[in-house]
Protein backbone atom coordinates (compact mmCIF):
# COMPACT_ATOMS: atom_id res chain seq x y z
CA UNK A 1 0.00 0.00 0.00
CA UNK A 2 2.74 2.61 1.08
CA UNK A 3 4.94 1.63 -1.89
CA UNK A 4 2.01 2.41 -4.56
CA UNK A 5 1.73 5.68 -2.87
CA UNK A 6 5.25 6.27 -2.99
CA UNK A 7 5.56 5.05 -6.72
CA UNK A 8 2.20 7.20 -7.86
CA UNK A 9 4.09 10.68 -5.94
CA UNK A 10 7.32 9.74 -7.35
CA UNK A 11 5.80 9.35 -10.90
CA UNK A 12 3.74 12.64 -10.60
CA UNK A 13 6.88 14.34 -9.14
CA UNK A 14 9.10 13.03 -11.78
CA UNK A 15 7.21 13.86 -14.40
CA UNK A 16 6.07 17.52 -13.49
CA UNK A 17 10.38 17.79 -12.83
CA UNK A 18 10.52 17.13 -16.83
CA UNK A 19 7.96 19.41 -17.24
CA UNK A 20 9.95 22.12 -15.40
CA UNK A 21 12.84 21.87 -17.75
CA UNK A 22 10.74 20.83 -21.20
CA UNK A 23 8.34 24.01 -21.14
CA UNK A 24 8.56 26.44 -23.26
CA UNK A 25 6.44 29.13 -21.57
CA UNK A 26 7.90 29.78 -18.01
CA UNK A 27 4.60 30.35 -16.53
CA UNK A 28 3.91 26.55 -17.16
CA UNK A 29 7.33 25.94 -15.78
CA UNK A 30 6.12 27.16 -12.65
CA UNK A 31 3.13 25.41 -12.24
CA UNK A 32 4.94 22.13 -13.35
CA UNK A 33 7.15 23.02 -10.72
CA UNK A 34 4.49 23.43 -7.68
CA UNK A 35 2.83 20.16 -8.63
CA UNK A 36 6.25 18.68 -8.13
CA UNK A 37 7.12 20.60 -4.90
CA UNK A 38 3.26 19.24 -3.36
CA UNK A 39 4.57 15.75 -4.19
CA UNK A 40 7.54 16.16 -2.30
CA UNK A 41 5.31 17.07 0.58
CA UNK A 42 3.34 14.47 0.21
CA UNK A 43 6.71 12.07 0.27
CA UNK A 44 7.73 13.25 3.08
CA UNK A 45 4.03 12.69 4.97
CA UNK A 46 5.07 9.26 4.11
CA UNK A 47 8.90 9.66 5.63
CA UNK A 48 6.94 10.27 8.99
CA UNK A 49 7.67 14.07 8.94
CA UNK A 50 4.60 15.66 8.75
CA UNK A 51 6.04 19.40 10.49
CA UNK A 52 8.34 19.37 7.07
CA UNK A 53 5.47 18.75 4.76
CA UNK A 54 3.62 21.84 5.78
CA UNK A 55 6.92 23.51 6.17
CA UNK A 56 7.61 22.62 2.31
CA UNK A 57 4.45 23.65 1.20
CA UNK A 58 3.99 27.15 3.18
CA UNK A 59 7.11 28.13 1.66
CA UNK A 60 7.75 26.50 -1.56
CA UNK A 61 4.21 26.58 -2.72
CA UNK A 62 3.34 29.65 -0.84
CA UNK A 63 5.60 31.85 -0.51
CA UNK A 64 8.60 30.88 -3.14
CA UNK A 65 6.27 30.18 -6.25
CA UNK A 66 4.52 33.55 -5.66
CA UNK A 67 7.40 35.27 -5.40
CA UNK A 68 8.32 33.91 -8.84
CA UNK A 69 5.30 34.20 -10.74
CA UNK A 70 4.98 37.88 -9.38
CA UNK A 71 8.54 38.59 -10.97
CA UNK A 72 7.15 36.81 -14.56
CA UNK A 73 4.03 39.51 -14.09
CA UNK A 74 7.01 42.07 -13.60
CA UNK A 75 9.38 41.05 -16.29
CA UNK A 76 8.37 41.12 -20.48
CA UNK A 77 8.71 37.40 -20.45
CA UNK A 78 7.25 37.10 -23.90
CA UNK A 79 10.94 37.18 -25.75
CA UNK A 80 12.48 34.41 -23.35
CA UNK A 81 9.69 32.35 -24.94
CA UNK A 82 11.63 32.57 -28.25
CA UNK A 83 14.47 30.98 -27.04
CA UNK A 84 16.24 27.93 -29.11
CA UNK A 85 16.03 25.16 -26.79
CA UNK A 86 18.99 23.82 -27.28
CA UNK A 87 22.60 25.53 -27.40
CA UNK A 88 25.64 25.09 -29.11
CA UNK A 89 27.31 23.13 -26.34
CA UNK A 90 23.32 21.50 -25.80
CA UNK A 91 24.42 17.78 -26.29
CA UNK A 92 27.82 17.93 -23.91
CA UNK A 93 25.10 19.50 -20.96
CA UNK A 94 22.94 16.87 -21.57
CA UNK A 95 25.30 13.78 -22.03
CA UNK A 96 27.18 14.59 -18.61
CA UNK A 97 24.52 14.59 -16.23
CA UNK A 98 22.72 11.15 -17.78
CA UNK A 99 26.34 10.30 -17.25
CA UNK A 100 26.55 11.28 -13.48
CA UNK A 101 22.83 10.12 -13.16
CA UNK A 102 23.83 6.59 -14.08
CA UNK A 103 26.41 6.78 -11.63
CA UNK A 104 24.50 7.76 -9.00
CA UNK A 105 22.05 4.96 -9.06
CA UNK A 106 24.69 2.59 -9.81
CA UNK A 107 26.09 3.64 -6.43
CA UNK A 108 22.60 3.67 -4.00
CA UNK A 109 21.29 0.17 -5.67
CA UNK A 110 24.75 -1.69 -5.45
CA UNK A 111 25.69 -0.54 -1.58
CA UNK A 112 24.80 -2.90 0.36
CA UNK A 113 24.88 -0.50 3.67
CA UNK A 114 21.26 1.23 1.46
CA UNK A 115 19.76 -1.59 0.70
CA UNK A 116 20.10 -3.71 3.87
CA UNK A 117 18.70 -0.06 6.14
CA UNK A 118 15.33 -0.52 7.93
CA UNK A 119 13.92 1.93 9.61
CA UNK A 120 14.47 1.49 13.65
CA UNK A 121 11.20 -0.15 15.31
CA UNK A 122 10.48 2.78 17.26
CA UNK A 123 11.36 5.90 15.05
CA UNK A 124 10.83 9.10 17.12
CA UNK A 125 7.61 10.89 16.64
CA UNK A 126 8.50 13.77 14.53
CA UNK A 127 6.34 16.29 16.52
CA UNK A 128 6.80 19.93 16.25
CA UNK A 129 7.28 19.63 20.12
CA UNK A 130 10.34 17.28 19.33
CA UNK A 131 11.65 19.59 16.65
CA UNK A 132 11.30 22.50 18.57
CA UNK A 133 12.97 21.01 22.17
CA UNK A 134 16.27 19.82 19.77
CA UNK A 135 16.11 23.20 17.30
CA UNK A 136 16.29 25.06 20.16
CA UNK A 137 19.05 23.51 22.48
CA UNK A 138 21.71 21.55 20.38
CA UNK A 139 20.92 23.17 16.94
CA UNK A 140 20.54 26.92 19.19
CA UNK A 141 23.90 28.38 17.00
CA UNK A 142 22.78 27.30 13.49
CA UNK A 143 19.08 28.42 14.27
CA UNK A 144 21.02 32.44 14.95
CA UNK A 145 22.84 31.89 12.39
CA UNK A 146 20.21 31.04 9.86
CA UNK A 147 18.07 34.57 11.80
CA UNK A 148 21.14 36.39 10.48
CA UNK A 149 21.24 35.34 6.99
CA UNK A 150 17.43 36.01 6.64
CA UNK A 151 17.68 39.75 8.01
CA UNK A 152 20.65 40.02 5.27
CA UNK A 153 18.72 38.53 2.33
CA UNK A 154 16.20 41.27 3.00
CA UNK A 155 17.96 44.31 3.38
CA UNK A 156 20.14 42.85 0.17
CA UNK A 157 17.08 41.99 -1.64
CA UNK A 158 15.75 45.78 -1.03
CA UNK A 159 18.49 47.32 -1.77
CA UNK A 160 18.90 45.25 -5.23
CA UNK A 161 15.91 46.16 -6.62
CA UNK A 162 16.13 50.00 -5.63
CA UNK A 163 14.88 52.15 -8.02
CA UNK A 164 17.65 54.38 -8.84
CA UNK A 165 20.89 52.93 -10.84
CA UNK A 166 22.19 49.39 -9.62
CA UNK B 1 7.54 -0.80 3.62
CA UNK B 2 9.07 1.35 1.02
CA UNK B 3 13.06 0.60 1.17
CA UNK B 4 15.34 3.38 1.44
CA UNK B 5 17.27 3.27 -2.14
CA UNK B 6 13.87 3.95 -3.47
CA UNK B 7 14.01 7.50 -1.75
CA UNK B 8 17.58 7.97 -2.56
CA UNK B 9 16.59 6.22 -6.47
CA UNK B 10 13.92 9.34 -6.33
CA UNK B 11 16.17 11.88 -5.28
CA UNK B 12 19.06 11.41 -7.56
CA UNK B 13 16.38 11.22 -10.34
CA UNK B 14 14.90 14.81 -9.66
CA UNK B 15 18.69 16.06 -8.96
CA UNK B 16 19.68 15.01 -12.62
CA UNK B 17 16.71 16.54 -14.21
CA UNK B 18 17.56 20.38 -11.76
CA UNK B 19 20.90 19.91 -13.05
CA UNK B 20 19.37 18.79 -17.25
CA UNK B 21 17.73 22.00 -17.05
CA UNK B 22 20.37 24.32 -15.14
CA UNK B 23 22.70 23.33 -17.57
CA UNK B 24 20.58 23.33 -21.30
CA UNK B 25 17.61 26.16 -20.28
CA UNK B 26 18.64 29.53 -21.43
CA UNK B 27 16.44 31.68 -19.47
CA UNK B 28 17.69 32.77 -15.71
CA UNK B 29 14.51 32.59 -14.63
CA UNK B 30 14.15 28.67 -15.19
CA UNK B 31 17.51 28.22 -14.25
CA UNK B 32 16.61 29.36 -11.04
CA UNK B 33 13.70 27.38 -10.71
CA UNK B 34 15.67 23.89 -11.73
CA UNK B 35 17.99 25.41 -8.60
CA UNK B 36 15.27 24.80 -6.70
CA UNK B 37 14.37 21.54 -7.92
CA UNK B 38 17.61 20.58 -6.88
CA UNK B 39 17.77 21.90 -3.51
CA UNK B 40 14.45 19.79 -2.82
CA UNK B 41 16.14 16.46 -4.05
CA UNK B 42 18.66 17.17 -1.46
CA UNK B 43 16.28 17.80 1.19
CA UNK B 44 14.28 14.08 0.28
CA UNK B 45 17.60 12.94 0.92
CA UNK B 46 18.39 14.51 4.53
CA UNK B 47 14.52 13.28 5.61
CA UNK B 48 15.31 9.95 4.32
CA UNK B 49 18.30 9.41 6.14
CA UNK B 50 16.59 11.06 8.93
CA UNK B 51 13.70 8.48 9.42
CA UNK B 52 15.89 5.83 8.54
CA UNK B 53 18.70 6.22 11.38
CA UNK B 54 15.57 7.51 13.78
CA UNK B 55 17.49 10.92 14.29
CA UNK B 56 15.97 14.13 13.98
CA UNK B 57 18.74 16.33 13.12
CA UNK B 58 18.37 15.31 9.21
CA UNK B 59 14.74 17.15 9.88
CA UNK B 60 15.77 20.30 11.33
CA UNK B 61 18.63 20.77 8.44
CA UNK B 62 16.18 20.26 5.79
CA UNK B 63 14.24 23.13 7.43
CA UNK B 64 17.32 25.31 7.72
CA UNK B 65 17.92 24.29 3.95
CA UNK B 66 14.09 25.49 2.98
CA UNK B 67 15.10 28.84 4.90
CA UNK B 68 18.44 29.46 2.72
CA UNK B 69 16.55 28.52 -0.07
CA UNK B 70 13.98 31.42 0.64
CA UNK B 71 16.79 33.71 1.45
CA UNK B 72 18.91 32.62 -2.11
CA UNK B 73 15.39 32.66 -4.26
CA UNK B 74 14.69 36.36 -2.97
CA UNK B 75 18.15 37.81 -3.26
CA UNK B 76 18.58 36.21 -7.13
CA UNK B 77 14.87 37.43 -7.87
CA UNK B 78 16.71 41.15 -6.90
CA UNK B 79 19.44 40.70 -9.25
CA UNK B 80 17.18 39.27 -11.66
CA UNK B 81 14.74 42.69 -11.41
CA UNK B 82 18.11 44.71 -11.06
CA UNK B 83 19.46 43.73 -14.46
CA UNK B 84 16.60 43.65 -16.05
CA UNK B 85 16.66 47.45 -16.03
CA UNK B 86 20.40 47.30 -16.91
CA UNK B 87 20.26 44.86 -19.94
CA UNK B 88 16.51 44.48 -20.62
CA UNK B 89 17.45 40.36 -21.45
CA UNK B 90 17.19 37.23 -19.47
CA UNK B 91 19.20 35.36 -22.07
CA UNK B 92 22.25 33.36 -19.74
CA UNK B 93 24.56 33.87 -22.82
CA UNK B 94 24.02 37.67 -22.57
CA UNK B 95 24.87 38.45 -19.46
CA UNK B 96 28.25 38.74 -18.90
CA UNK B 97 28.96 41.92 -17.42
CA UNK B 98 31.21 39.97 -14.74
CA UNK B 99 33.50 38.65 -18.28
CA UNK B 100 32.75 34.91 -17.32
Amino acid sequence: MEQAFFLLFAIVAVVSAGWVVIAKNPIHSAVALMACFVQIAAIYVLLRSPFLAVVQVFVYVGAIMVLFVFVFMMLEIRQATLERFLPDRGWLSTLIPLLLGFILLGAIFSSPLISNMTPPVEPPSGSVRELGILMFTQYLLPFEVVSIVLLVALVGAIYLARKDDI
Amino acid sequence: MVPLSWYISLSAILFIIGLCGALCRRNVLIVLMCLELMLSAVNINLVAFSYFLGNLGGQIFAIFVITITAAEVAVALAIVIALMRHKATLKIDELRIMKG
